[in-house]
């Protein structure tokens, strides 16, 4: 039975691209799954009593080494801040290509903590910098310092000791462009060397805050237990930087997207599902409920997701136990088919990361496809026709065309790139200044310009003709021609109306990335926790694939 | 050291600041990268070209034909380099094309280099006497290593290079008998079992 990939029209609207979980696509369990036979090393480890000084940490396989190099610094608890407006932070990282000589550690000594401000080198691949969760990392130091174990419940509902609060690459600041290393089999895979570096880090503030209590109370002090470690992830507060990443970036998008539709496609078209399958797909769903339950957030918004996913599940579970046949044809096609008729958005795309468990041979080969060669995509084929673009315009993007502009409402806002800190930003165009700079992130408008200013040029006339009359709709001619061929690469919505809730946008890309526990602090930014039940690196070699489902928090 | 990634994006900002479109934009930061990325001063003269922009007037050449001389403003870089991109198919007809006065014709040049991937074929660019080859936006090869500013260029030809050897057949006849040195000479039995496909294949 062939089953229809299914439609952009559904999956691409930002409300349910905002429901999107981790599955085994997510690139922080691909990459630990990549890295899992690599010798992971501490290679120092010079900190002061309070923690403060220099560790580095590594990656080595054959001639290939990566090293984490981590600089701790003192701060003032007035100067601790996540908003991207800071300017010092408890800790910062880096991570270099090769093992670093005295001399580059002197180097990133004097950048690395300056962050934005600060110059690195093609040596170097990723930046981040990090703020603890101060109750939770004095709390555990107490309790460690005195020979207990620290309060598992505090730990459960904060999840990690360390929150970082931006991860860079890809050529910020200096740092290594992708060309440079894009040939690497080991990263083959989105943001490899991000998970790397947060996947490290997260090491570092375990042996951090067990050398501080060690020094705190030499006698008495104990090491953190591991299994206490293992549940313990790392925090993330991100901001509005990550949404226009989306769009500005699209054939990446697609290649995401698709992976995740080629996946569940073939799923549903399995015919007789084998019994292990089933019994690892309800297994994993099972287990997972705790993720759910221990998902704490303050927002009414994700409360309210979450209670209907809770419930929604609740009867899902009660379905496939009670009155469903894994036994009949195509049984997760009719699963499929019964969630899309009784449940939320949440729930639905709940159950399709969960069904993607199960099935090794068909989801591995779909995680080195996640990439893209975007340069490949750029240019615009200006020989081809009017009524092609336009019958792009009416096949891809039917729902934008149909959304009037003129209202208020549907051009409320406008996304610009503050000048302080070179970040995007969203604001009310009717309110704030700025407008007349606007980024070219109003993609459903801009279509729609385009498609009303094609209708007085002949059918017959080709594309380059068109551009040089109109060179402001230049930008959207192209992705016109992108999603013609990659049909998940556009969000299928209106960016600047006013009912736009931007985090969709970013547990998007989070989700992709593996986040759990995504807790919006308004409707720009949110916190979540990453490799939260990761095996640690020493345990790497022998880790469970399912671990993200084996956490005890 | 900047990165490309910075090289492009600042490219891009500063090329929309200029009152170019977002779309141009993007082309332009693009071909800044590829400039950088080949060792041409692509900053430096776009820098310049944005100074120069905002005291004079050049000119905006829409439409390429086989000798373009327009009146007496120098010919915008970007926008020319856009009708050329744009316009290449039909272009392609033209075995050469000439251009009088292009404003910072090393701006034009990335346009050049990835017209000649889009049609397959190698393009040589002329700025007055520097020669530029450009390989399928791959590599450019030149007999000018000069890495600075050039103003204007007065004469610009543009030739497409068919897609010939560049040997002639006694060469190629050499060269593919040596290579032959690596080849087994196949026996009769050979000749049956070593072979995957069958012994008649006009079934």
């Amino acid at each position: 039975m062939e089953i229809e990939l299914r439609s952009p029209d559904i999956i691409m609207k930002l409300s349910r691209l905002g429901s999107f979980h981790q599955s085994k696509l997510s690139f922080l369990r691909s990459f630990l799954k990549e890295f899992k036979d690599w010798e992971y090393k501490r290679d120092l480890f010079d900190l002061d009593k309070l923690g403060h000084g220099i560790a580095i940490y590594s990656f080595k396989k054959d001639d290939r080494v990566y090293s984490l190099i981590c600089f701790a610094n003192e701060l003032n608890e007035n100067e601790r801040s996540d908003r991207v407006i800071a300017t010092k932070w408890d800790a910062a990282f880096t991570l270099h290509d090769g093992i670093p000589t005295n001399k580059d550690i002197e180097r990133l000594k004097n950048e690395v903590p300056k962050q934005e401000v600060g110059r690195l080198s093609y040596k170097e691949l990723t930046l981040s910098r990090a703020n603890k969760s101060v109750r939770v990392f004095n709390h555990v130091v107490d309790s460690l310092s005195e020979g207990v174990q620290p309060d598992i419940k505090l730990l459960s509902k904060v999840g990690y000791l360390y929150r970082t609060t931006a991860v860079y690459g890809s050529g910020k600041f200096g740092l290594a462009d992708r060309f440079r290393i894009k040939n690497r089999a080991e990263i083959y895979g989105p943001f490899r060397l991000e998970m790397m570096l947060v996947y490290l880090v997260r090491q570092f503030t375990f042996d951090q805050v067990n050398h501080v209590a060690k020094n705190k109370n030499p006698k008495k002090a104990v090491n953190l237990d591991l299994e206490i470690c293992r549940n313990l992830g790392i925090g993330n507060s991100t901001g509005l930087g990550m949404a226009p990443f989306i769009v500005n970036h699209p054939t990446l998008l697609n290649n995401w997207i698709y992976a995740r539709e080629m996946a569940l496609k073939k799923i549903r078209e399995i015919e007789k599902v084998k019994v292990e399958n089933v019994n690892l797909f309800k297994t994993c769903l099972k287990k997972s409920i705790k993720n759910i339950t221990s998902w704490n957030t303050e927002s009414e918004y994700q409360q309210k997701k979450i209670k209907s996913l809770l419930s929604d599940l609740e009867i899902f579970i009660n379905f496939i136990e009670n009155k469903f046949n894994f036994s009949k044809k195509y049984a997760f096609n009719e699963i499929y088919l019964w969630l899309e008729k009784n449940s939320c958005e949440e729930c639905i795309e709940y159950i399709v990361s969960l069904m993607l468990e199960p099935f090794d041979e068909i989801v591995n080969p779909l995680i080195s496809k996640m990439s893209s060669e975007e340069e490949k995509y750029f240019n615009i084929p200006t020989h081809r026709t009017i009524i092609e673009l336009k019958n792009i315009l009416e096949n891809k993007y039917s729902k934008i065309l149909k959304i009037d502009f003129l209202k208020k409402e549907n051009n409320q806002n406008f996304w610009f790139i503050s000048k302080n800190k070179e970040e995007p930003r969203l604001a009310d165009r009717y309110i704030e200044n700025g407008s007349e700079l606007e980024q070219p992130l109003a993609i459903a408008r801009d279509i729609k310009k385009l498609y009303d200013k094609l209708s007085v040029f002949k059918n017959s006339s080709t594309i380059d003709k068109f551009l040089s009359k109109c060179p402001e709709l230049r930008h959207v001619v192209r992705r016109a021609f992108i999603v013609e061929r990659f049909p998940y690469s556009e969000i299928q919505d209106n960016t600047i109306g006013n009912s736009i809730v931007p985090i969709d946008m970013l547990r998007l890309k989070l989700s992709f990335f593996g986040a759990l526990k995504f807790d919006p602090r308004s409707d720009k930014w949110l916190r979540i926790c990453m490799f939260q039940g990761a095996p640690l690196p020493e345990q790497l070699k022998n880790y469970d694939d399912y671990w993200v489902y084996n956490s005890i928090n | 050291m900047k990165s490309l990634s910075e090289i492009e994006t600042v490219s891009k900002r500063s090329s929309r600041a200029s009152g170019f479109s977002w779309g141009i934009a993007e082309e332009v930061g693009k071909n800044i990268r590829i400039l950088e990325m080949f060792g041409i001063a692509g900053i430096k003269n776009l820098n310049y070209y944005f100074k120069m922009r905002s005291e004079k007037k050049f000119e905006d050449l829409i439409l390429i034909g086989k000798d373009n001389k327009i009146s007496k403003l120098e010919i915008c870089p970007i926008i020319a380099g856009l009708s050329f991109l744009d316009q290449i198919k039909p272009l392609e007809k033209l075995s050469e094309i000439k251009f009088e006065k292009i404003a910072f014709p090393l701006l034009f040049l990335p346009f050049v280099s990835r017209a000649s991937e889009i049609v397959g074929k190698k393009l040589q660019l002329e700025i007055d006497k520097k020669i530029f080859l450009l390989n399928y936006n791959n590599s450019i090869y030149s007999n000018s290593l000069n890495n600075g500013v050039i103003e204007v260029g007065n004469n610009i030809l543009i030739k497409f290079i068919e897609n010939n050897d560049s040997f002639n057949k006694n060469e190629w006849k050499e060269i593919y008998k040596l290579s032959e040195e690596t080849f087994v000479e196949e026996n009769e039995n050979l000749k049956i079992n070593s072979a995957g496909a069958g012994l008649t294949d006009n079934d």
